[in-house]
């Protein structure tokens, strides 16, 4: 029996959550040191599936499988297997959980000394990488049982790391910091568990009609004919699933847990939140969805992209509206959210590769400008906006990669998010240009929204507040100084990248439209 | 006519009891027969060790009140007790083993009872969930001392009156309630012989053998004694209520049908009856017999498991009873009474599904929709569970309702899940205590994640797995049951079943949120440390909800295997 490497890859972070849980009080620290380290050796499995990946023409779908079995009484297999499309998410989360770790190094110190059962620190620490090992695993899930049970079971340490460790910094509101903390907490947690609840009764309903939960057993009896499933079943059943992706991603009008939730939680839980837990259900539309029910995304389709289009064009008008700069980055990420999905139901090339690009530049680009916003609000101790002003005099190594991470969000041309952002207003264009006119409006209202939010915290006379503010550490700058390279890299030669989504992308679109070209056009040369 | 045919229950020879009432010449030759000719009833013992064990114990230990000292009865009774219940569980597991679950179901006793699939692994479940919780009724370190004795959760003398010199006196002296031992192994009994019991009679007995214990034990509480009076009176007169309704059910059945066996009445409802007497010939086409005598019947079985509109009794009493007297109960009873109900449905009534199966359609929406609701306006941690059990009795009566293999199956394995989640849960509330005893307001557990976070989750998880959430035990229950809800064509019940975990979900979130993200107040409770005894219960609490929740495969096997009745 071969190495199971996809399993490695969940197991690794998973064994780390539990031997970091299990350093005594006295040594947090080493509890730090301790995730640190197996977050990296986490990344270094990730990079080892990368290269392991087969990105050749003749390569199989699904590759790196592993079966087993596992509660056979309701059909379920232990099934992984990793296409495209879940390499490079799977790289992203990897990539992304050290910056996180790092970058939360002191979020969760105790406040009270004295209390030596309280071990707020390890819990932290534990719970990220609990997060990390259920968001691969759910990457890797061929078996719609398994991810459904990590979809779900995710919640639970997500839900922890939000109200067990809010953001203690000023946000302009009065209530008390732990009554908000707690109800952006259970927000998060209903609205998921509820989108999951449905998704439940969808997945037993596809249990009645297909038998089996398998990904391939089910793309296979679909080929020849045996699985048959009468067009309403197909519908309701989408619903069920799209419901619970959506609620997730989040797709506007389900969308309004995230400013809550990203406004309370500390900054590396935030971008935890929306760059990578998020990217759990833009990945199951294209995985889940389209694969299982193509005729019912395809009925879906028009509806699915005006919520697209409403989410682009009012996140990124709340955006602008916003006082607090975490709520800000949360109505900007609702508005990409809106570009991901609508490139994913374009059901173009260009428009799938673009979203699923887009998920891995989103989740980098918002980690380094919410992660800089972090170290920006520690520094002040307030969320607002209005309460900063001129601190690219006192800081300007901060407001440099402030402004970097701004311009990223905007998608300008030369970081990674443009090529994206491109690909998916051309590959929805193509077939609905109405709606990718429209769309571009967002890019119009994110520059608005990026460069006031620099002009007004960066910029202008020195407030007091901010005139000693410290520049960027070198804990800070380790965190910052790779994403910032990584945009730009990507930004420049987005090649490695296509070449692994593209593929898995004619997978996924051949299950909607069978084996013909899909594509109306030839394919633009946007790469 | 009804003493002749009681009569001729006992001049069977040989012969079931259900041939016996009929086909013995009639009631005319069984009357005449001189009284001499009675034969000896055969008894498989073997076959009903368990139940025998129990109660054998159980009498014991009414002995050992009487003879033994004082001081050494606590040993003695927890000692018997614990020997009684393992070695009955060996009793089953042997018996499963000789495979009288699967191939080699039968009846035993003359009819009396079915030794099958259902009744062998029901009655584990509930002699494990007894073991268990006598654990919690043992406990004695988690009541402060009284004048130098340790006490448990149980009145010092439960014949005084609350309050009273002899009370006080009782307190003194270091009295403790060690009859509770026996109680719960007649309790036990009864609920052995409840799911198994294969005729209405046997059914009724069965139900007060195990109700009447409860009864006196709900009454028992150490702390709050009226108000564990005043629950133990509900429940007694509801109790008495719902057996008079079981009563007049079967009384009407055996009008209809001319025999109490379940087999026999079943003969009659699905038509196929042979050798039919002028008397039955007159009786069974009267369907209103049959209708007013199964809903009569169904009735008395709902109440106990606590379905609505038969609940009321439930958060009273979950309330007012000793909290490890409310965790037996929750969960044994629970299992105990969806056994009878489930053999009724599936073995007497099959016939008469599309009458009974609209009935309680509406009984497990009602149920699942209203124990949600209701619990999300409790401030009482107890009553919260109790309102919750409320809504998982609906939840257990989706799997019921499918009336396929697969819907015996997955209740079975509901009920072994949720019985252990139940017991470890209640057992968590017996630690979290102030000056009066249990804390059990909603408001006192605020915090309780920073004071003690390993107590606060442990309880996490059985909420966790209570709200249904994967990787324990509850989702495996739900996603049973609801698939076999499902695939009998209860669609709409799993959508609506669906929903209303969304809504419980809400309260059991609360609760986390209490005991996780609030300020701990600082004249809040504080955590007992028990003794081995309530952490073998919790323990196995948490080990059985994550065994279930992670490998399930093993139990769901056990449960498919001890699918089918015997008739």
């Amino acid at each position: 029996m071969s190495f199971p490497l996809l399993t490695a890859t969940a197991v690794v972070p998973a064994v780390g959550a539990i031997a970091t849980a299990a350093v005594p009080a006295a040594k947090r620290t080493a509890a730090k040191w301790l995730a640190l380290f197996f977050s990296l050796a986490t990344l270094a499995l990730a990079a080892v599936v990368a290269v392991r990946f087969n990105t050749g023409s003749g390569a199989d779908r699904y590759q790196l499988t592993e079966s087993h079995s596992w509660i056979a009484d309701f059909g379920v297999r232990y099934e992984l297997g990793v296409d495209g499309i879940g390499v490079a998410l799977i790289g992203l989360t990897a990539l992304l959980i050290p910056f996180i770790i790092v970058a939360g190094w002191h979020d969760a110190d105790p406040q009270e000394t004295g209390n030596t059962r309280w071990r707020p620190t390890q819990g932290f620490f534990a719970l990220i990488l609990m997060v990390e090992a259920m968001v691969i695993l759910s990457f890797e899930a061929t078996d719609v049982f398994l991810f459904y049970i990590l979809f779900e079971a995710m919640l639970i340490p997500m839900y922890f790391l939000i109200g067990g460790f809010g953001d203690r910094a000023h946000s302009g509101s009065d209530q008390n910091a732990a009554a908000q903390r707690s109800y952006a907490a259970v927000k998060f947690l209903l609205y998921n568990l509820v989108g999951g609840l449905i998704m439940l009764a969808a997945v037993i309903g596809l249990y009645v009609v297909a038998g089996t939960f398998s990904l391939t057993e089910i793309a296979e009896m679909r080929a020849s004919g045996e699985l048959n499933m009468a067009t309403n079943t197909e519908r309701l059943l989408f619903l069920g699933f799209f419901f619970a992706f959506a609620v997730k991603a989040p797709l506007w009008p389900l969308h309004t847990w995230l400013p809550n939730a990203m406004g309370e939680a500390t900054a590396p839980v935030a971008v935890l939140i929306t760059a990578v837990v998020d990217k759990v259900g833009t990945f199951a539309m294209l995985r889940f969805c389209l694969g299982l029910f193509p005729g019912a995304s395809e009925w879906a389709t028009p509806v699915i992209l005006v919520l697209a289009l409403v989410s682009i064009v009012y996140g990124a008008l709340l955006a602008v509206g916003q006082r607090d700069i975490k709520r800000l980055v949360a109505y900007a990420s609702i508005s990409h959210f809106g570009f991901i999905i609508m490139g994913i139901f374009a059901m173009t090339t260009q428009g799938q590769s673009g979203a699923t690009l887009y998920m891995v530049n989103h989740g980098i680009s918002t980690a380094a400008l919410m992660l800089v916003a972090g170290f920006l609000i520690s520094r002040r101790g307030s969320r607002l906006i209005a309460d900063y002003g001129g601190v690219q005099k006192a800081a300007p190594i901060l407001a440099g990669t402030f402004l970097i991470g701004s311009l990223a969000t905007l998608s300008l041309p030369g970081l990674a998010p443009f090529v994206s952002e491109f690909l998916v207003l051309v590959g929805t264009f193509a077939r609905y240009p109405v709606i990718g006119i429209i769309a571009t409006f967002g890019i119009v209202l994110g520059a608005l929204y990026s460069l006031v939010l620099y002009q007004r915290t960066m910029t202008g006379p020195v407030k007091v507040e901010t005139a000693k503010m410290p520049d960027l550490k070198l804990r800070e700058l380790l965190v910052v100084g790779p994403l910032i390279v990584l945009l730009v890299f990507l930004g420049v030669y987005p090649k490695p990248l296509t070449d692994v989504v593209d593929p898995a992308v004619g997978h996924t679109l051949s299950d909607v439209y069978g084996d013909e070209n899909p594509d109306p056009e030839p394919e633009v040369a946007a790469k | 006519m009804s003493a002749t045919a009681v009569h001729s229950l006992w001049t069977t020879d040989g012969l079931s009891a259900s041939d016996g009432l009929w086909a013995h010449g009639g009631l005319w030759a069984a009357a005449a027969e001189p009284v001499a000719k009675i034969d000896s009833p055969q008894i498989e013992y073997s076959l009903i060790a368990p139940t025998l064990i129990v109660i054998g114990a159980a009498v014991l230990g009414i002995l050992v009140e009487a003879f033994v000292p004082r001081r050494s009865r606590y040993y003695v009774q927890l000692f018997l007790s614990v020997v009684a219940l393992v070695s009955a569980f060996a009793a089953v597991v042997a018996l499963a083993a000789d495979g009288r679950g699967t191939t080699e179901s039968g009846i035993a006793a003359m009819g009396a009872l079915a030794v099958d699939g259902p009744a062998l692994f029901l009655q584990g479940t509930i002699l494990l969930a007894g073991l268990v919780s006598v654990f919690t009724f043992a406990e004695r370190r988690l009541d402060p001392e009284a004048h130098g004795n340790r006490v448990d959760s149980f009145a010092a003398q439960a014949a005084s009156v609350p309050g009273s010199e002899s009370e006080q006196a009782a307190v003194k002296a270091g009295f403790t309630t060690t009859e509770v031992f026996p109680l719960a192994l007649f309790a036990i009994g009864g609920m052995l012989v409840f799911p198994a019991a294969n005729d209405l009679l046997t059914l009724f007995i069965a139900l007060e053998v195990f109700s009447l214990p409860l009864y006196l034990l709900c009454a028992l509480a150490r702390r709050k004694r009226l108000m564990s009076q005043e629950a133990a009176v509900k429940y007694f007169l509801l109790g008495a209520f719902s057996s008079a309704f079981l009563l007049f059910g079967i009384a009407l059945l055996y009008g209809y049908a001319g025999t109490v066996s379940y087999a026999g009445i079943a003969d009659v409802v699905d038509g196929t009856v042979q050798n039919v007497t002028p008397a039955l010939a007159g009786t069974m086409g009267n369907d209103a017999l049959l209708l007013v005598g199964a809903a009569l019947i169904l009735m008395g079985l709902l109440f106990k498991v606590g379905a609505v509109p038969f609940h009321m009794w439930t958060p009273d009493v979950y309330q007012g009873a000793p909290t490890p007297v409310t965790g037996f109960m929750a969960a044994a009873t629970k299992v105990a009474a969806f056994g009878a109900l489930l053999r009724l449905l599936y073995v007497v009534l099959p016939g008469l599904r599309w009458d009974w199966r609209p009935v309680m359609w509406g009984v497990a929406i009602v149920t699942m929709l209203l124990g949600a609701i209701v619990a999300i306006t409790q401030t009482d941690i107890k009553r919260l569970l109790a309102y919750s059990s409320i809504a998982h009795a609906g939840f257990i009566l989706a799997g019921v309702i499918a009336t396929t293999p697969d819907g015996i199956s997955s209740v079975l394995f509901y009920l072994l899940a949720y019985s252990f989640v139940t017991i470890g849960a209640f057992a968590v509330v017996t630690l979290v205590r102030d000056a009066g005893g249990e804390a059990t307001h909603l408001s006192k557990w605020a915090g309780l994640g920073r004071r003690s976070p390993l107590v606060a989750a442990v309880f996490a998880v059985f909420l966790l797995a209570f709200a249904g959430i994967p990787l324990t035990s509850g989702f495996a229950g739900k996603f049973a049951v609801f698939k076999a809800a499902a695939e009998g064509g209860a669609g709409a019940l799993v959508v609506v079943g669906v929903i209303s975990s969304a809504i419980a979900a809400f309260f059991y979130i609360r609760v986390i949120v209490l005991m996780f993200f609030s300020e701990p107040k600082p004249e809040g409770p504080t955590v007992a440390v028990p003794s081995p005894l309530t952490m073998t219960a919790i323990g196995v609490g948490v080990a059985v909800t994550l065994v279930l929740g992670l490998a399930p495969q093993y139990f769901l096997d056990l449960a498919n295997q001890a699918g089918v009745f015997v008739r």
